[in-house]
């Protein structure tokens, strides 16, 4: 294991080992249940070691302690036979976000502030992903010490579970959690107590964005106490109609009632309004929508200029026009694909060097026209 | 008659206040009585002056509450309660304990009324703890579980009720129904 920096040292960055930024990310696969609307499922789950301060008041012996302890726990506990480990105090800044890119971290776990008083790019920090599906990731020394996150591709909510817990197992064997009989599991902020839990679902949309219901879902969603956030998570924006669903209460419900109520009750509801939203669409308005989805097609097989947001939006019209059938031979797992393909740090890692967002735009229309061409008729 | 202790008008509201276990007694006018916020409505229905008493905190217990809220601190971190209000964030473990008081109510806020941990418990701990004499086991129980569950949702529609949301009342009542009906055995 590096050691960590020193306050004054220069800062060593490593490259990351393999070839993430090329592989298709398991859990955006495209097929399995429902994966018409739900691109892919995630569990996570929030624990604390006891007997250390939670990170953003540990100091940083405490903190190297921390990563110490599981890291070894981690990488001892057998989890797969491939297991990729990232000290991301020593990673580069696009290496970062290329984790980022793949939610396979947090913004916030890439950037590595903490509170106001600590943090910055070397507090020690890091991830172990597990490769190649990237169907598991522990973040050490986020908001909490362990962050473990499933994922799996379409509406698979109880298996990602499954496995979270199963790890979370395999973790507390040789660790000891924070708990108390009260608040459950200990976290550093009181919005994750208890189960510590977080589910969440992935959705495509567009439909109700169409019909312009998306207001009253993410209405009713919030009278649900969900939480409803875009493709990055907190404060991002929905682009390309990528939508977060998640539970925000995870005290005073076993973890078994929530992955009842969203598996069972909130998600099916969801997709049952976009798939009526979608035939309604088809019905009335379906020269429009195949209209809208050729031109989609049109611009990114031919434009040599896309902003990020421009892509994302045609990717998404062009996904719903794959799904419905309106564009034959198109598949939607490498529309979903090529969703990550296109993020800033996928194009700078695929063309080896470093890009400003002009040569990243160039860039980008570059892929999607090389990625696209063969399907336009 | 009497004179208003504040001018020399006739007293009509006549006021009795135990303030830290002394008897207070106050005479004032009409004018005077309003001015102090002291109601001087003669037929105030009971329930409304009920509501009052139960809604109104006494004056001195909110202040001393903000007050030791303020200065309460963890015994482990050092994190203060008001460091944990700037950044939403606890020092470590034991702030739950050391802040619980405080932290009670923040933590039902944000979780829909819920007080108290349903489901996994690490195995480290089930091995290890026992709270008052009882395995922590005991908390896993499914009557204990389903208690909670009937406790929450019981709150969660009273306030949907209130809100008139009622298509999710109606969930949160099947719910219930569904709980109830499937206890007995348990016992």
């Amino acid at each position: 294991m590096n050691a960590p920096s020193e306050p004054g040292e220069p800062k060593r960055t490593t490259p990351l080992q393999g070839d993430l930024h090329r592989s298709r990310a398991g859990w955006l696969r495209g097929d399995g249940r429902l994966s018409d609307v739900v691109l892919s499922s995630r569990v996570r789950l929030a624990r604390n070691i006891a007997g250390f301060a939670f990170p953003n008041r540990a100091g940083r012996a405490d903190r190297a302690r921390v990563l110490e302890l599981a890291k070894a726990r981690i990488l001892g506990a057998g989890f797969t036979e491939r297991l990729l480990w990232v000290d991301l105090h020593h990673a580069a800044a696009i290496d970062r976000t290329l984790l980022v890119e793949r939610h396979l971290i947090s913004k916030q776990h890439a950037k590595g502030k903490l509170g106001p008083s600590s943090g910055g790019p070397d507090e020690p920090r890091g991830v172990a992903i597990a490769l190649p599906e990237e169907s598991m990731s522990i973040m050490v020394n986020e908001e909490d010490h362990l962050r473990v996150q499933v994922m799996r591709p379409a509406f698979d909510l109880a298996e990602a579970y499954h496995a979270a817990d199963a790890a979370d197992d395999r973790l507390e064997e040789a660790l000891d959690i924070a708990f108390s009989p009260r608040f459950g599991y200990l976290t550093a902020c009181p919005t994750n107590v208890g189960t510590g839990a977080r589910f969440s679902v992935m959705l495509h949309l567009p439909g109700l964005k169409l019909t312009g219901e998306i207001d009253k879902v993410k209405r009713a969603a919030g009278d649900m106490s969900l939480a409803v956030r875009g493709f990055y998570g907190e404060g991002s924006e929905a682009v390309g109609d990528l939508y977060q669903l998640s539970n925000q209460t995870t005290l005073g419900k076993s973890e078994g009632v929530l992955l009842h109520e969203m598996e069972q009750e909130i998600v099916p509801r969801v997709v049952e309004y976009e798939r009526i939203a979608r035939r309604q669409l088809l019905e009335r308005r379906a020269e429009i929508l195949a209209d809208q989805a050729f031109r989609a097609l049109g611009t990114v097989t031919h434009a040599r200029i896309l902003s990020s947001d421009e892509s994302m939006d045609c990717l998404s019209r062009i996904r719903l026009g794959a799904v419905l059938g309106l564009l034959p031979g198109l598949d939607q797992q490498h529309v979903n694909q090529l969703m990550l393909f296109i993020q800033p740090a996928h194009l700078q890692r695929l063309a080896g060097r470093e890009m400003n967002q002009a040569e990243r735009r160039v860039a980008r229309a570059d892929v999607l026209r090389r990625e696209l061409s063969g399907y336009c008729r | 008659m009497m004179k208003c202790d504040l001018c020399d008008n006739e007293a009509t509201t006549h006021e009795v206040v135990i303030r830290g276990g002394k008897k207070l007694e106050r005479h004032l006018c009409e004018v005077c009585a309003k001015q102090h916020g002291v109601d001087t409505r003669p037929n105030v229905p009971i329930h409304e002056l009920l509501k009052n008493f139960v809604l109104t905190p006494a004056p001195v217990a909110p202040a001393r509450a903000l007050e030791s809220a303020r200065t309460l601190k963890c015994e482990t971190c050092g994190t203060t309660f008001g460091d944990f209000k700037a950044n939403s964030l606890l020092g470590c473990a034991g702030c739950y304990a050391s802040m619980e008081a405080s932290l009670g109510p923040v933590v039902e806020r944000a979780h829909e009324g819920a007080t108290h941990h349903v489901g996994k418990v690490p195995r480290r701990a089930l091995a290890h703890s026992r709270q008052g004499g009882r395995p922590m086991e005991a908390l896993l129980g499914s009557i204990r579980e389903r208690e909670e569950r009937l406790n929450l949702l019981r709150k969660q529609l009273d306030e949907a009720v209130r809100n008139e949301q009622f298509e999710r009342a109606a969930r949160l009542r099947d719910e219930m129904r569904a709980l109830e009906g499937s206890g007995g055995s348990l016992a």
